[in-house]
């Protein structure tokens, strides 16, 4: 199954619509299974960071029998040091964000921490590609 | 215990999100960081905050909390209610600081 969502940068209002699909899809196929919740945590966060950070995104879901994976490309500034993105607590978030609550460096360590591989890519003035996979079947 | 027997027992107001109320509290979780919340909080629980946006219902929703409770008096932005309406996850609020109503709140739930 595929499904593709537009993220509007700026738009506060409207994050989380993508992971709020995300969330009812896959709970008709698989039901009340761990992966949803963590699937959905690391999308919701992809979202702000689209619009909080860039300027324009989109959401890319393929869901197949033993995995999904989801592509947010976006076009914006870029990461010019991931490493130093990845950690937790680091933000460059405005402070009007971080009145509302986002900008507490968490999301992209949240990311990681709730999928099963996470694949980052930046350039910088150009935008930033998220890969998040999540296994389905466990062993 | 369901999110009804707190609105009694400590004495808070029902915003919105009525149709939520025989929800089962399994627990609470105090933040104003979203991305905390995202990350920490667990189902079922209680999110206290004072954060009155509407993002504050998506996260409820998506996390499968079961209200929250806004503290200081606060009253939620007109988009939060609404969506606390349509996700049937209750707003409470409290004049209440949130040092005393998570006490409260974990007095009851311990
Ligand atoms: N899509 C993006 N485009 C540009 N910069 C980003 C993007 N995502 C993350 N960043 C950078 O990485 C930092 C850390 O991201 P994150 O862990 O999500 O924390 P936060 O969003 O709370 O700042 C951000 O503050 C920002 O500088
Ligand atoms: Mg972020």
């Amino acid at each position: 199954m595929h499904f593709e969502f537009d993220i509007e940068a700026g738009d506060f209002s409207k994050v989380g619509y993508a992971s709020s699909q995300l969330k009812k899809i896959m709970k008709q196929l698989v039901g009340d299974h761990k992966i949803v919740k963590r699937v959905v945590v690391a999308l919701y966060e992809a979202e702000v960071n689209v619009v909080a950070h860039a300027y324009s995104g989109k959401v890319i879901i393929d869901i197949n029998t033993d995995k999904i994976e989801i592509k947010v490309n976006d076009k914006g500034p870029g990461i010019p040091d991931i490493q130093l993105a990845m950690q937790e607590g680091y933000s460059t978030a405005s402070e009007q964000v971080r009145e509302m609550g986002f900008g507490a460096g968490m999301g992209l360590a949240n990311i990681k921490n709730n999928t099963d591989e996470f694949y980052i890519k930046s350039e910088v003035g150009v935008g930033t590609s998220l890969t998040i996979i999540a296994n389905l079947i466990t062993e | 215990m369901k999110v009804l027997d707190i609105l009694d027992k400590l004495g808070l107001e029902l915003v919105s999100g009525k149709s939520g109320l025989d929800r089962e509290i399994t627990g609470g979780y105090v933040s104003d960081l979203l991305s905390d919340v995202m990350g920490n909080s667990k189902e079922g629980q209680v999110w206290v905050t004072l954060q009155t946006h509407k993002n504050v219902m998506a996260i409820a929703s998506l996390k499968d909390l079961a209200a929250v409770i806004l503290v200081n008096g606060f009253k939620p932005d007109d988009d939060m209610a609404k969506q606390s309406e349509e996700e049937g996850v209750p707003v409470l609020r409290t004049k209440e600081r949130t040092y005393e109503i998570a006490g409260k709140l974990y007095e009851l739930l311990k």
